[in-house]
């Protein structure tokens, strides 16, 4: 990977802090680590330990209450042009009443590109995910792993050098989500993007990324950074096989595992609500 | 399949059928009772076709539709304009719904007098502006509640591909709460048929309602059941025309429901 050139993303002491005073829940208390231009990280970590409250700092939705994110050295205070996010929830953030074309098209409109340029670009991108044949279907037409994939191609579209995917393929059965895994590892070596990404499978940290984070639980503070050395191209029967992959799997297993033990469950329904509360306002 | 057909076929036909027995039914009643009061059906339809086809059609029922579509036009426009911003903003919410509320309370008889003194007219000004008075209230709610539901997290994928918000609610925002913004006009257009009767009715020299006015005022029970079935055929017919505009443009609608309650 070419890493030179210093980092692209730079996510710095970042602290959320939902509510005030009493009410206060400390989501995030201080996150730092950066990402290099063209590297793939995962930010796994125990659930409720505000991954996706992280992810929508980085991605200009939330602002954080301390700590900043900086983009090529700028600082990120609404959602920039050059990253696309890739929600969870796909059902819920394609448009029903709109074809997967229209779906995908969304974005471009604003973009000051000709109509053949942004037909072009919504082809392309919904040919890298193999839905070409289902452009004039409607989202809800398709299964739940083929709504990923337009939700994929949307992102790619809109032609960001950073993808950010929240737990995209945390609702998808097990098959499907191998399958969308090397999808991703295919595209971002084809739309040469930076893409961080939010999971919290243990086993898809390691073997779509560079460079895993683990956080640990709320308030979150990053437990460690590791380099993940396996070889690409990736392979879902080969990768895993490896040693290498293996004792990668467990080291990240037992830091969590320990997050697990050390938390009291304080509040994963709590951080929830926070978290929802923070979009609403 | 054809069994699907079937079913639908007899459908249809039971829904022809039960009306058919109703008019059947009267006409064989009112024969029987011959109270002026109540006139044959047969005799009333064809009072109906001799008033109504087409020698008043132009003179009477051609301005109560007129009032009815203005009305009913004006009130889906502001409710629309409104209904986003407020559903939109808690802050709207809170100042404007207690003279929402206020005014959605208030009986439309209430404000018949009031309405001409005001307007200064006994004419259209006044009747589309009183039927669009009360036809806004149905669409004013249900748009604000239909933007309040919209997901958050499809405002939020607008919000991340930095939409402005003006493309937001016309991308976002206004098709996803067109469902429950069809709710609220048909609920207003049955008001609007409503507001038009009452209008013409308490002061008018034209349309459908003034003229079962007069025929009470001269006691010609005849013209005066022509008019009534008159008046609830442009409702019927009405609504019909904009469930077949709603399933043309709800078309996704249905099939998102029915794909969701599959899962």
């Amino acid at each position: 990977m070419s890493q030179n050139g210093g980092p692209v993303l730079e996510i710095r002491n970042l602290a959320k802090t939902y509510g005030t005073r009493a009410k206060a829940t400390r989501a995030i208390a201080d996150v730092s680590f950066s990402v290099a231009d063209r590297e793939f990280v995962c930010v796994v970590g125990p659930s409720g330990c505000g991954k996706t409250t992280l992810l929508k700092c980085v991605g200009g939705l939330l602002r954080p209450s301390s700590g900043e994110v900086l983009l090529r050295g700028k600082r990120v205070t609404s959602p920039p042009e050059e990253m696309a996010l890739v929600f969870q929830e796909y059902g819920r953030s394609l448009m029903p009443w709109a074809s997967v074309r229209n779906n995908v098209l969304l974005p471009l409109r604003h973009k000051s590109l000709g109509r053949r340029e942004r037909k072009e670009l919504v082809e392309e991108a919904l040919g890298a995910v193999g839905l070409t044949r289902f452009i004039d279907h409607y989202p809800w037409q398709l299964s739940g792993g083929m709504q990923q994939r337009v939700a994929i191609a949307r992102a790619l579209a809109y032609q960001p050098s950073i993808l950010l995917m929240d737990e995209p393929f945390a609702s998808v059965d097990a098959q499907t989500r191998g399958d969308l895994e090397d999808l991703v590892l295919r595209v971002r070596e084809e739309f040469a993007v930076t893409v961080v990404f939010v999971t919290h499978d243990i086993d898809e940290s390691v073997y779509l990324s560079d460079r895993v984070v683990v956080l640990t639980h709320a308030p979150t503070v990053v437990e460690e950074i590791i380099g993940v050395e396996l070889p690409f191209p990736r392979d879902q029967i080969a990768t895993k096989e490896l040693p290498e992959f293996a004792h990668l799997r467990g080291h990240v297993y037992r830091l969590i595992k320990r997050e697990l033990v050390e938390e009291s469950e304080p509040g994963e329904s709590v951080l929830a609500e926070a978290a929802q509360k923070g979009v609403r306002e | 399949m054809t069994r699907g057909r079937a079913y639908q076929a007899s459908a249809v036909a039971a829904e022809i059928a039960v009306p058919l027995g109703i008019l059947a039914a009267w006409q064989v009643w009112t024969a029987r009772a011959n109270d002026p009061m109540f006139p044959r059906l047969s005799t009333i339809l064809v009072e109906f076709r001799e008033m109504w086809l087409f020698s008043q059609f132009e003179l009477h029922v051609v301005p109560s539709l007129t009032r009815i579509a203005a009305g009913f036009a004006i009130a889906v426009v502001i409710g629309i304009v409104l209904g986003i911003p407020l559903g939109l903003s808690r802050w709207g919410r809170l100042l404007a719904m207690p003279h929402i509320e206020w005014w959605r309370a208030m009986p439309p008889p209430a404000l018949l007098p009031i309405s001409i003194v005001l307007l200064h007219s006994i004419g259209n000004r006044q009747k589309i502006s009183f039927i669009a008075f009360f036809c806004l209230f149905p669409i004013l709610l249900n748009t604000i509640d239909g933007v309040r539901g919209i997901d958050p997290t499809l405002l939020e994928t607008a919000r991340s591909y930095g939409m402005g918000s003006l493309e937001r609610i016309r991308r976002v925002v206004f098709p996803a709460a067109l469902p429950q913004i069809f709710a609220g006009m048909r609920t207003s257009l049955s008001l609007a048929v409503i507001m038009m009767v009452l209008t013409e009715y308490f002061s008018s020299t034209s349309g459908v309602g003034y003229v079962l006015l007069i025929s009470k005022n001269t006691f010609q029970l005849v013209p005066m059941w022509a008019a009534i079935v008159l008046i609830g055929l442009l409702g019927y017919l009405l609504n019909v025309l904009l469930l077949l505009v709603e399933r043309r443009v709800l078309r996704w609608h249905r099939g998102w429901r029915a794909a969701a309650a599959a899962q």
